[in-house]
């Protein structure tokens, strides 16, 4: 098997009295789609927030292509070849999608935006992604919850990094768009790219998911092949209920 | 065309006019002041209110900065006063160069912009509240500065005075400014249409840049014209337009400004993104503070004098009165850096027509103050037809 693309060990964060993550253990190669599942309070967003270089880590270790980096800020993780999508989308409502897409990282021909070669761009990319936007010069406030969600992974791609961290994407999705983003996702990983999803929705990651951990109350309760793995398998890992951790059940079952 | 029409009508009822609204409202207080008395659009009286605009307008283009971060500096008038104190007593009392006193009050501006910037960025205290502190603060050194008389006067013979009160471009000059800022207005558009066509990329229709160009040559050239029957176009007031253009094009056309209009949107989101968001910050506050300094130095060449009553609390008010009826919004990540001209023209119409037509202060505080009220309401519908 090829070497991770990204991996964390002994990854710790408090706040306060409160362990937000405790020790957690992860790794992510390219061309799979990683799902992060747990209950509220599991320690996802902390997940998410650490790999994306939103949060700090009190301790632990994190290696991008097995090289040792510190994720100081979402600036420093994308140099590293690591985008996020973030929950709240962090897109400026004021901007249009052009100009959101390429926020912070806008091509200039001499000292001015280059806003032909974005728009170009853009578009290009919006349709590999199959994305429909009535234009790429409308604020992306005015996008409805699915275009703008889709917009955010777009800006994702753009520095064609080697992962993509996306944070409870289906929860502002109905049905319909909710599907149309696990084909995204599909696309993502046909791509080439490693994919980190968390969400809540064991339903949803069981469908897309190559692989998927649990965790719980700041700590990996379980890892499952998403092929082999059965929703209450999963479902007791969330829970904490019953079924064994995976890899200790040699060690004589549940904690 | 229908698409085009039912897209404007929209526009105007749900109040996002960008600048058209304050051009029309300009339009509007000029045609109802010339109706009161005809003296109101003679040239002579539109030179003079071209020549008052500048240090208010100056003043106005920082506000337009600083609100396109979402804040509010309550101070510029202050600084102005204090830099117009500090230029005018080292030039005349402590025996400075001229030029020298002009940039340490530029300076002053610039450290107040750094102190501002980096309390906001480092402690996001919003910045109204503590340039409600550095107001007092200023107005204290600005009395300190001019000492107990309380009043300098700078002699009439410096180039200080005779550039804000005297001096006007050459017929000539006008007019080649015209014609390079339209050609460069008409060459850059051109350009980008050009490529676009080349990237197959939707582009407007060649008859709207062409109305755009012809606007555009029409406005500068009627208003280089009809001042030209008078004394002209002040170099103050040209620097004001100068100024006003470079911050347009910085605002819109760069990197930074693109990253000044992220943060005003969404501070949190520009920062995930990647912007250097306390930089920006602080960049922003430097710049307003500089043009507040810059304003009140071009206060003391106007009035040939500093003193205790330079860049009075009413000061601050319209500049920041004078942004937001240029229809920059005070909700952050909107506006245009033309705003600060149109509102500033709009204001001081106001001021010179109430005077005119025999009004007192009173009526013009009253008056500026229903037209900052109306802009305001306006701003807000905007803002809840776009989150709506």
């Amino acid at each position: 098997m090829s070497a991770p693309v990204l991996s964390l060990r002994g990854i710790v964060k408090s706040y306060g009295a409160a362990r937000a993550l405790d020790g957690v253990d992860l790794e992510l190669r390219s061309h799979e789609v990683l799902a992060v599942i747990g209950d509220s309070g599991a320690g996802k967003s902390t997940l998410v927030g650490v790999i994306s270089g939103n949060q700090r880590p009190d301790a632990g270790e994190i290696a991008v292509g097995g090289r040792a980096v510190t994720l100081a800020s979402p600036a420093v993780a994308r140099q590293h070849g690591i985008a996020s999508v973030f929950q709240d989308l962090a897109l400026a409502p004021n901007l249009d999608v052009v100009e959101n897409l390429f926020l912070g990282a806008e091509l200039t021909r001499g000292s001015f935006l280059d806003e032909v070669s974005m728009e170009k761009q853009a578009w290009e990319l919006l349709g590999q992604l199959s994305v429909r936007v009535p234009s790429v010069r409308v604020p992306v406030g005015a996008l409805s919850a699915a275009q703008r969600q889709a917009v955010a992974i777009a800006r994702a791609l753009l520095g064609e990094p080697r992962v993509i961290v996306l944070d409870e994407p289906t929860s502002a999705l109905g049905t319909r768009q909710t599907a149309q983003f696990l084909t995204l996702l599909e696309r993502l990983r046909e791509r080439g790219h490693g994919v980190v999803v968390t969400s809540h929705s064991l339903v949803d990651m069981h469908a897309v998911a190559d692989r998927i951990v649990v965790l719980r109350l700041g700590r990996v309760n379980g890892e499952f092949d998403a092929a082999l793995a059965t929703q209450e398998e999963l479902l007791a890992a969330v829970t904490g209920v019953g079924a064994p951790r995976r890899g200790e059940e040699r060690g004589g079952g549940a904690r | 065309m229908t698409t085009l029409l039912s897209h404007a009508r929209h526009r105007v009822r749900t109040a996002q006019l960008g600048l058209a609204g304050p051009a029309a409202a300009l339009v509007l207080v000029w045609l109802v002041f010339q109706s009161l008395n005809p003296a109101f659009l003679s040239a002579d009286n539109l030179v003079n209110l071209t020549q008052q605009s500048a240090v208010l307008g100056v003043l106005a283009l920082g506000v337009v900065i600083v609100l396109h971060v979402g804040q509010l500096d309550l101070s510029v008038g202050a600084l102005s006063g204090l830099a117009a104190a500090v230029t005018a007593v080292a030039s005349v009392q402590w025996g400075w160069s001229q030029w020298i006193a002009v940039l340490a009050a530029i300076a002053v501006g610039v450290v107040a912009g750094l102190v501002y910037g980096l309390i906001h960025a480092r402690l996001g205290v919003p910045a109204f509240v503590f340039t409600l502190a550095g107001l007092l603060l200023l107005m204290g050194l600005q009395l300190r500065v001019l000492g107990p008389t309380g009043s300098v006067n700078v002699p009439f013979e410096t180039w200080l005075v005779d550039l804000s009160q005297r001096a006007f471009l050459a017929p000539a000059v006008s007019w080649a400014i015209v014609a390079v800022v339209v050609a460069a207005f008409a060459g850059t558009r051109w350009y980008d249409r050009a490529r676009r066509v080349r990237l197959d990329l939707p582009v407007e229709p060649l008859g709207l840049l062409l109305g755009r160009v012809v606007l555009l040559a029409g406005i500068l050239a009627g208003v280089v014209a009809y001042l030209g029957t008078n004394r002209g176009v002040g170099v103050p007031f040209a620097a004001l337009v100068g100024l006003v253009a470079l911050t347009d094009v910085a605002l819109r056309r760069t990197r930074w400004g693109r990253a000044i209009r992220a943060v005003g949107g969404d501070a949190d989101a520009a920062r995930k993104a990647g912007v250097p968001v306390r930089r920006v910050l602080v960049s922003a506050f430097v710049l307003s503070s500089t043009m507040a300094a810059l304003g009140g130095v071009l206060a003391t060449g106007r009035l040939a004098a500093a003193n205790q009553g330079t860049g009075d609390v009413d000061l601050t008010l319209t500049a920041i009165a004078a942004a937001v009826i240029g229809g920059t919004s005070l909700f952050g990540g909107r506006g245009s850096a033309w705003s600060a001209l149109l509102g500033v023209l709009i204001v001081q119409s106001i001021a010179t027509g109430v005077l005119l037509v025999g009004g007192d202060f009173s009526v013009r505080l009253i008056v500026t103050g229903l037209v900052f009220a109306g802009a305001i309401g306006l701003d807000a519908l905007a803002r809840r037809a776009r989150s709506g």
